[in-house]
């Protein structure tokens, strides 16, 4: 069992050399099934997390929820994403066509880009780099010029408003986010994520690294736009904020990114700070799983339970109390690890 | 080379309606904002998407004919609409009152001012994204909702005092079902006070948000909770006891900022005084007529008479005028919401766009009213 997908692939590329393929047109061929096991993975996911959002929003709220499609509502996303597609795609007369067209794709593709980088299990990660952290930030920040563009291309002010809160939002926590990772850098010594994994056999980083931890969750709600930080949609004064005139799957691509980017934050957490994919019993793989699914109910139970925060709250609470824990923590983390070294035998 | 002076940063105000159509206008209500960046500048109110003429409609219907109409105004508060309008035509008919009609008529007043504060309660809450405190509101105002249900039929726009008393009896059921829920309410504001009031971001969103001291908020003739939240401490129960209020024991809650939270407390602390007068009134209710001897044609005679109420959101007054006719030569509804809602341009400047999402939900108003 915990070989299960390694081995999988092995018999492919087997197969595919009993063919009698090339070595490179092999290569090629199992990079498209990584994509697309990781897209399958990624659709599937966000499938069942719109599900569980509403079931789960719905049990904080002490009602019932989705329950008429399929056994206890479970076909309501497949009904939802029927309607999505079937309805229509409205541009905007007044929009800046091909930049408000192009948001809604270009949103979507740092999504799936992040999980070039994720170690699902043992030994399961497409790409290994070196710097898989730094490369992780970097993409997950990209999503910045999706929301501008989608504000900007509108042509609504409300969308504006929102695409430049966006900017905002994200070009501040981006700092603290980052800062909050470099604890469990300097722990490592390394970016690449199978030593960070490697690194916690011992003791998961969120025990060594729990301030680090709580900067890192906050900081990574607010980049998720999440609630209480979900200013950029902010319902109650922008409507939708930059997604107000996207309509049908324009729309829903929006939402795939945002369920994406959920389950790959979430995964990201769980490599720094909770041992990554290594548990007992069971396969590395499905303890992954689980671990991701608990980041993810804390999500969600902060979403359905905190009010939205103001946007110059926001910013104080970035600029004059996450930044300056960050570094006192990255301080506190050098001395640490310098203690460490003069009694260690 | 650019000058220097070229290189400095404008910014541009913006103008930007919020509404009629908007997630927190409360209703078909506009305002426009001029916006700095995501300061409001300035706010202008923009009223009559509701607009149906109903002081003129009255004028065409009997006395009797425009109690319906009346629910729909507050519809969040339509028993006291109701008692508002019906008192009114009392007082121009001069009734005297069966015992048991005054407490019935406390009773399901300060049950509709519950449910009314509690849709207050949920919706400021979910203006502030807190869409499960709506959840937790709405849920126990079903409960509300239920009894009414059994005494009037209907759910939003109730329809249950007559002239001269009122359409039906309190049936056992609905004795029981009260007393089940006034012993439930008390852990239920509780969980409130634990999910909205104690929250920090919500304390920190409307503390100092949108002050309204008590000189400006009389000036504009703000009445109700927002008065009160501003520390000035009028209610007209007390000040000018109609029905038999004068016989229960209450108090009347007062703020002392007068600021967005202060609002949103002393609604908290009223609907716990309401629950102490149905306490009270459920104690003493006597047994017996729930009709007056009332005529079966009401036509009276040529005169008018002024009744005003504390409704759920301030003074609501109806000033009818009599031709000796059996329809009002003239009614017209002194409604609160549409005053409270000319403060908002006052409170709302200088604060951002969210704070004026916030200071809208907490001067409550309902667009049925504002627009009549």
């Amino acid at each position: 069992m915990e070989k299960l997908f390694l081995n999988l692939g092995d018999v492919i590329r087997n197969w595919l050399f009993t063919m009698g393929m090339g070595d490179s047109l092999v290569n090629l061929i199992m990079v498209v099934i990584y994509v697309a096991a990781i897209l399958s993975f990624v659709l599937l996911n966000v499938l069942y997390l719109v599900y569980l959002e509403r079931k789960l929003s719905a049990y904080f709220q002490q009602r019932l929820g989705p329950n008429r499609m399929g056994p206890r509502g479970l076909l309501q996303t497949t009904m939802d994403v029927i309607k999505l597609i079937s309805k229509e795609d409205i541009v905007p007369q007044a929009a800046d066509r091909w930049v408000f067209r192009l948001a809604a794709i270009i949103v979507f593709i740092p999504a799936v880009m992040l999980y070039a980088v994720i170690p699902f299990g043992s030994g399961m990660i497409a790409v290994d780099l070196n710097l898989g952290v730094f490369y992780f930030i970097a993409i997950s920040s990209s999503t910045t010029i999706a929301f501008l563009m989608a504000g900007w291309g509108s042509n609504n002010k409300y969308s504006l408003i929102g695409g430049m809160r966006t900017v905002a939002q994200m070009v501040s926590y981006e700092i603290p986010f980052v800062f909050s990772i470099l604890g469990v850098v300097m722990l490592t010594g390394s970016l690449k994520m199978s030593d960070i994994v490697a690194a916690q056999s011992d003791v998961w980083y969120i025990v060594l690294q729990p301030v680090a931890f709580l900067i890192f969750f906050i900081a990574g709600t607010a980049e998720l736009n999440r609630a209480p930080f979900d200013l950029p949609e902010g319902e109650q004064e922008l409507i939708a904020g930059a997604t107000t005139e996207y309509s049908g799957m324009r729309w829903a691509l929006f939402f795939l990114a945002e369920y994406s980017n959920l389950v790959a934050m979430s995964a990201l957490a769980v490599t720094l700070f909770l041992g990554g994919p290594a548990g007992p019993l069971a396969p590395s793989w499905i303890w992954f799983v689980i671990k991701v699914y608990i980041m993810i109910y804390v999500f969600m139970w902060v979403r359905w339970t905190y009010p939205r925060i103001r946007v110059d709250h926001l910013m104080n609470l970035n600029w004059k109390f996450l930044l300056p824990l960050s570094l006192v923590n990255i301080l506190v983390t050098g001395i640490g690890i310098k203690i460490f070294e003069w009694f260690r035998p | 080379m650019a000058k220097a002076q070229d290189k400095i940063l404008k910014t541009q105000e913006i103008t930007l309606n919020m509404g009629p159509q908007h997630p927190s206008t409360h209703g078909v209500y506009r305002c426009i904002l001029t916006l700095d960046g995501e300061y409001v500048t300035d706010l202008e109110n923009v009223m009559g998407y509701l607009h149906r003429g109903m002081e003129k409609l009255a004028e065409d219907r009997t006395y009797t004919q425009f109690i319906p109409y009346t629910d729909r105004l507050d519809y969040l508060a339509a028993i006291l609409n109701n008692v508002g309008y019906v008192q009114a035509v009392e007082k121009l008919l001069d009734i005297e009152l069966p015992e048991r009609v005054e407490y019935i008529r406390v009773i399901v007043s300060e049950l509709q001012r519950i449910a009314s504060h509690m849709v207050y309660i949920g919706s400021y809450a979910l203006d502030l994204n807190g869409f499960t405190g709506w959840m937790y509101t709405f849920r126990d105002r079903e409960r509300i909702l239920d009894l009414f249900e059994m005494i009037t039929g209907s759910r939003l726009t109730l329809n249950y005092p007559r002239i001269g008393g009122v359409s039906h009896d309190l049936t056992d059921e609905f004795m029981k079902g009260l007393q089940e829920l006034v012993d439930d309410l008390p852990a239920c504001f509780e969980e409130y006070d634990g999910l909205i009031t104690g929250n920090e971001i919500f304390q920190s969103r409307t503390k100092g948000v949108g002050k309204l001291d008590a000189e400006t908020a009389i000036n504009y003739g703000i009445t109700g909770p927002n008065l009160r939240a501003s520390g000035y401490c009028f209610d007209l129960r007390k000040n000018q006891p109609y029905g038999i209020y004068d016989r229960f024991d209450f108090d009347i809650p007062t703020g002392e900022n007068g600021d967005s939270y202060d609002r949103f407390i002393v609604r908290m602390e009223e609907m716990r005084q309401s629950l102490r007068i149905i306490k009270q009134a459920m104690k003493d209710i006597p047994e017996g007529e729930i009709m007056a001897k009332v005529p079966k044609v009401i036509k009276p005679k040529a005169g008018e008479a002024y009744h005003q109420i504390e409704g759920a959101k301030g003074w609501l007054g109806y000033y009818l005028v009599s031709d000796g006719t059996t329809k009002p030569y003239r009614n017209h509804i002194h409604s609160p919401s549409f005053v409270n809602l000319g403060v908002y341009p006052e409170i709302a400047r200088g604060g951002n766009i969210q704070d004026a999402v916030v200071i809208l939900a907490s001067i409550d108003i309902v667009l049925g009213e504002v627009d009549r």
